[in-house]
């Protein structure tokens, strides 16, 4: 078998070559994983909090239904109810494109195992630095903001990283609503081009440095907030 | 809420169109199990051996394929499986394979924490009345691994099983695939992406709950 790299200077038909297609689409894997990864963060930290509060039993359970129904639903199902059903049921959200649902289907979905995390992570803490919290006249929201969370969200970055990765890859099934991101050109190059073998190992080695990527920012922020004495345990990370 | 009409739902859909993807979809969750247990152990006793030629080899393999994408090693195999092979293949055979591949992966990185939390005087052990490195692992580590990694173990299979959605792809038939062609023929497409997701939910949050009680069960034994 021949390599014929070439086919990346091609015209895609459009006027653009197929470099600045692949180009364009990795922005938008990109784009697509960062917002996600933003409403994954900020639901997973506020709904796995949740799930530690000391006396609020329905905060507590809409903590747990959120992380079942989120976690037990494969993610291209978790887009297509985004993508069809939701603007069916809801006609108000028709006009919303389809980027945006399909950042809330993936920020959704890793919520959850953010949730499962931050949890682990809160619960992982000496019940001591709660009680020591309260031994100060700190209000619940006060021991969570100073004592609790800090210290959690330490513990959790190793897992969190390999979640962020997961995300990342994970963000590969948004070609299924034909959002123009890398597997959605890898699959319609290698149709128009026939050049499978060349169009795939492009695609494939953009995926594996994005992820070393996020890796490595993932890394810094690790030892930036790092306190030094103490020793945060790594998780063991499942899934993909 | 409006537009939902679930009233075109009979038997007759789940016979015709659920029923034959169902049941590829636990086929190929079984065999994926299975076949990523069995490659995965070989490749983290290759990962955990200690000799460079078996360790380099399972350790990019294992790497190589947790840095990838599903969807794109699914659409990989898919490509190359014809050229290698010499012949085209289906879109079903090509699923298996690829899942085979791809979560023997994962279940190394499961089994070599299971035979690292084996403590060392067990090993020792087994030296000590005689047992070859074969006879170790077989009679005294491996078991012990599986044991305590059994909840591991299910919780990836339950997420293998939600994977095979992903075989959409490549156009194989599987319960998500029913569900869609059904929703396509009868013209209620929005109504069968909700049944297939209710379905998912109920099996998925079913075998969780089972997997739960199992450790709490193992727990309490150990």
């Amino acid at each position: 078998m021949s390599w014929d790299w070439q086919v990346f200077l091609n015209d895609d038909g459009s006027g653009r070559t197929y470099l600045q297609w692949m180009i364009d689409a990795w922005g938008w894997t990109l784009s697509v994983a960062g917002a996600s990864w933003v409403v994954a963060v900020v639901v997973g930290a506020l709904m796995g909090t949740l799930r530690t509060l000391p006396n609020s039993p329905w905060l507590v359970r809409l903590g747990n239904v959120w992380v079942e129904l989120f976690r037990n639903i494969p993610l291209l199902v978790q887009i297509f109810l985004w993508y069809f059903v939701i603007p069916k049921m809801f006609p108000a959200m028709k006009g919303i494109p389809g980027f945006v649902l399909v950042v809330f289907a993936l920020g959704f979905f890793t919520s959850a195992r953010i949730a499962e995390q931050v949890r682990a992570g809160i619960q992982a803490l000496p019940k001591g630095q709660r009680y020591a919290g309260m031994a100060m006249g700190f209000t619940t929201a006060q021991t969570y903001r100073y004592v609790i969370l800090p210290m959690a969200f330490r513990i959790i970055l190793p897992p969190l990283t390999s979640e962020s990765m997961n995300l990342l890859k994970n963000s590969s099934v948004a070609f299924a609503v034909s959002i123009s991101e890398l597997t959605m050109f890898a699959m319609q190059a290698q149709e128009e081009t026939s050049r499978g073998v060349e169009v795939y190992l492009a695609v494939t080695a953009l995926y594996a440095v994005s992820a070393f990527a996020v890796n490595r920012v993932m890394a810094f922020i690790e030892r930036r907030v790092q306190i030094p004495g103490f020793i945060v345990a790594g998780g063991t990370g499942g899934g993909h | 809420m409006g537009g939902l009409d679930l009233t075109f739902v009979n038997w007759d859909i789940i016979s015709n169109f659920v029923k034959k993807g169902f049941i590829f979809s636990v086929q190929l969750t079984i065999v994926a199990t299975l076949g990523g247990i069995l490659f995965g152990t070989l490749l983290a006793l290759m990962r955990l051996s200690g000799k460079k030629v078996l360790m380099l080899p399972a350790t990019f393999y294992v790497n190589g394929m947790r840095s990838i994408p599903l969807v794109m090693v699914i659409l990989w195999f898919f490509l190359l499986m014809p050229t290698l092979i010499g012949r085209p293949i289906g879109a079903e055979l090509s699923a298996t394979i690829t899942f085979v591949a791809f979560e023997a992966a994962y279940f190394s990185e499961i089994m070599r924490a299971g035979i690292q939390s084996i403590p060392r005087g067990q090993v020792h052990a087994g030296q000590a009345v005689g047992m070859t490195y074969a006879q170790n692992m077989r009679y005294v580590v491996l078991p012990q691994a599986f044991r305590n990694m059994l909840p591991v173990l299910l919780t990836q299979t339950i997420i293998l099983f939600q994977d095979t959605s992903l075989v959409y792809a490549i156009g194989a038939y599987d319960l998500l695939k029913g569900f869609v062609t059904a929703g396509k023929i009868y013209g209620r497409p929005e109504e069968a992406y909700l049944l297939a997701a209710v379905v998912y939910f109920v099996i998925c949050f079913g075998l969780s709950t089972l997997v739960k009680r199992l450790q709490a069960r193992i727990a309490i034994i150990r």
